[in-house]
């Protein structure tokens, strides 16, 4: 299969500042590809690319094997949802989403019946006469959302969509975004600064950063096997030990407060050789020992140094020998679980299957 | 708090008693501009109409005064959709230049005008007032123009390009509707300027005075002053007439682009 996106080796220079290096893409049709990263680190530009508001200094476009260079954005069988929406305020929620059809050649009431298609697809029927400066926030994003589907992209374009709305209507709107993506089965590509919002709805992400792709993967193993130290950081939370390599055949290592571990290739970079590294572990890839509990295959001396209370979960801080840093620790709130003070001594426990390693 | 008071109120009285005093007198029987007031009249309203040069500077005035404001308001639109959208070399001095009028005595611009004018073997008339006027206004209108373009969100347009619109059309149906309030502001500002100015007027208006200058020639004459304090009450009404409109047309534009008023120059 041919990828409907396919971006080679693509840069992008304003001035002496480096906005995109060498990105290598290709997005398959029906794809809900998600451009994940700090702000900075060229995800917008790299939208923006694709959208035809921004040229590459070089490199190569293609859109459905169509070479995009030098076609303006308005020629692209892309659209775009601003992250401002971009609502025209002097009109209506009608003419807002019929706006796009006003070149086509259909009849004046085969537009008005897609516009009325649209507003329903968007949960908006019945707003189609209302003012557009009138509408709420959430509303808006979905003027925003029919206006740009109206046309039948092959691509529809994200630019954080989702940023200006409270966490409640954002939850809301992120299942209604991936519902209607699986509907209408376009190529979605959304740019999002938050991991969460990326893992939660896109078929495969790529995390940027400095311009450059970071990795490229399905959430799970994004999440799971993060490529890099950096990487790890962003996406969730992950804890580094430092720690020494002593068979980089077998890979054994020795970590800092863990002790003698020997992991799976597939848990290390590629070419591991031996000497100063580094191993990340998730919260919830290490457990509290408490009376009674089954243990996670290895265990260790700890100390409570912090500790967070959320309700559904606790987040630990303890102190493990030999460990500069502390070690965090979530802990599901079951029943019979007590929740430990700050200074209590424990053991904790985790399985090695769940470190990876880090080329330091 | 008390003194701001009457401080604000004696600052009003010394601003609009003059202007109080033009009705006053517009409609005294007296040619005599003192206290007391002898009676009521309209004779000097009446009178306006058969000064066939004052209708004929008043003529002159308006033609002066529309034409500067759509060629004022033209330019002024392309130097604030410049500046908003596009980084150029040395744009900040060639704004600051264009912008400079403003503040430049209109004396020196007159003289040196007409310097020009004449060496170039040109003659006065209403053009060369209008070139005049369109200097001195268009900073203004660029003044005016420039916060309405640099307030347009660019996803505005960049929407409307992604939409399958051209840079064209999307300037016609999305940037010129938004923009249309501080046009109509820019408009009537460039249009009372240039309909009361005196000094450019004045060097450069050849045989067919302004209103303005029209309006100074008659002082000389005490007999004509009634009916010049006639011309200014109607004047001053206009002027009131046109800040009213200006106003409605900020708020109107305000509640169209659906933002919170927070006062404009009124």
């Amino acid at each position: 299969m041919t990828a409907l996106i396919d971006l080679k080796n693509v840069n992008k220079y304003y001035d002496d500042y480096h906005a995109l290096r060498d990105v290598n893409l290709e997005i398959a049709q029906g794809e809900f590809f998600s451009l994940l990263g700090p702000s900075g680190c060229g995800k917008t530009t790299l939208l923006r690319t694709i959208a035809g508001f921004e040229a590459p200094s070089d490199g190569s476009l293609h859109i459905a094997g169509a070479n995009m260079n030098g076609v303006p954005a308005n020629a692209r069988p892309t659209n775009m949802v601003f992250q401002s929406y971009a609502i025209f305020p002097h009109l209506s929620v009608a003419e807002n989403v019929g706006f796009g059809l006003r070149k086509s050649q259909l009849s004046k009431s085969d537009k008005i019946k897609s516009v009325e298609e649209a507003l329903d697809m968007v949960g908006l029927n019945g707003f189609g006469g209302r003012a557009a400066h009138a509408l709420s926030g959430g509303q808006r994003q979905r003027v925003a959302l029919a206006r740009a589907l109206i046309l039948k992209p092959k691509v529809l374009l994200l630019d954080e969509p989702l940023s200006a709305l409270d966490k409640k209507l954002r939850e809301q709107m992120q299942s209604e975004l991936r519902r209607l993506q699986r509907q209408v089965g376009i190529t979605f590509i959304l740019v999002t600064h938050d991991q969460e919002e990326a893992l939660i709805m896109s078929d495969r992400v790529a995390v940027m950063f400095d311009g450059a792709i970071a990795q490229l993967a399905d959430p799970q193993t994004l999440y799971k096997r993060p490529r890099t130290r950096k990487v790890g950081d962003f996406i969730g939370v992950m804890n580094f030990l430092p720690a020494h390599v002593t068979d980089p055949n077998k890979i054994t290592l020795d970590v800092a407060g863990l002790g003698t571990v020997t992991i799976a290739p597939e848990q290390a970079p590629s070419g591991t050789s031996s000497g100063a590294a580094e191993i990340g572990i998730r919260p919830e890839m290490m457990s509290i020992l408490f009376e009674g509990e089954p243990d996670r295959g290895e265990i260790a001396e700890a100390t409570i140094q912090d500790r967070a209370y959320y309700g559904d979960m606790t987040y630990y801080d303890v102190h493990l020998k030999n460990v500069p840093e502390p070690v965090t620790i979530s802990m599901k709130n079951i029943i019979g679980r007590p929740v430990l003070e700050v200074g209590e001594t424990t053991r904790v426990s985790w399985d090695a299957r769940s470190l990876v390693l880090f080329a330091s | 708090m008390k003194s701001l008071r009457s401080y604000a109120i004696l600052y009003l009285i010394f601003l609009y008693a003059p202007i109080a005093l033009l009705p006053i007198f517009a409609f005294n029987d007296a040619t005599i501009i003192a206290f007391p007031l002898s009676g009521f009249t309209t004779q000097w309203f009446t009178e306006l109409p058969q000064i066939p040069a004052l209708i004929d500077s008043v003529k002159n005035s308006l033609y002066i005064a529309v034409i500067t404001s759509i060629l004022s308001t033209l330019l002024g639109i392309c130097a604030a959709r410049a500046a908003a959208k596009y980084s150029f070399r040395f744009k900040r001095p060639i704004m600051g230049f264009i912008m400079v009028p403003l503040v430049l005595p209109e004396i020196i611009v007159a003289v040196s005008l007409l310097v020009i004018l004449l060496q170039l073997g040109l003659s006065l008339g209403a053009w060369t007032v209008i070139m005049g006027h369109v200097l001195i206004c268009t900073p203004f209108c660029i003044a005016i123009l420039n916060s309405a373009f640099q307030n347009l969100d660019s996803a505005m347009e960049e929407a409307a390009i992604d939409l399958g619109e051209t840079p064209w059309s999307t300037f016609r149906l999305v940037t010129l509707p938004l923009v249309s309030p501080a046009i109509i502001s820019a408009l009537l500002i460039s249009f009372t300027i240039s309909l009361d100015e005196f000094i450019i007027a004045f060097f450069l208006t050849g045989t067919e005075p302004t209103l303005p200058v029209y309006l100074w020639s008659q002082l000389r004459f005490p007999a004509r002053i009634p009916v010049v304090m006639a011309l200014g009450t109607i004047l001053v009404a206009g002027s009131i007439l046109l800040l009213i409109l200006a106003e409605m047309m900020r708020r109107r534009g305000l509640r169209r682009a659906g933002l919170q008023d927070k006062g404009g120059f009124l």
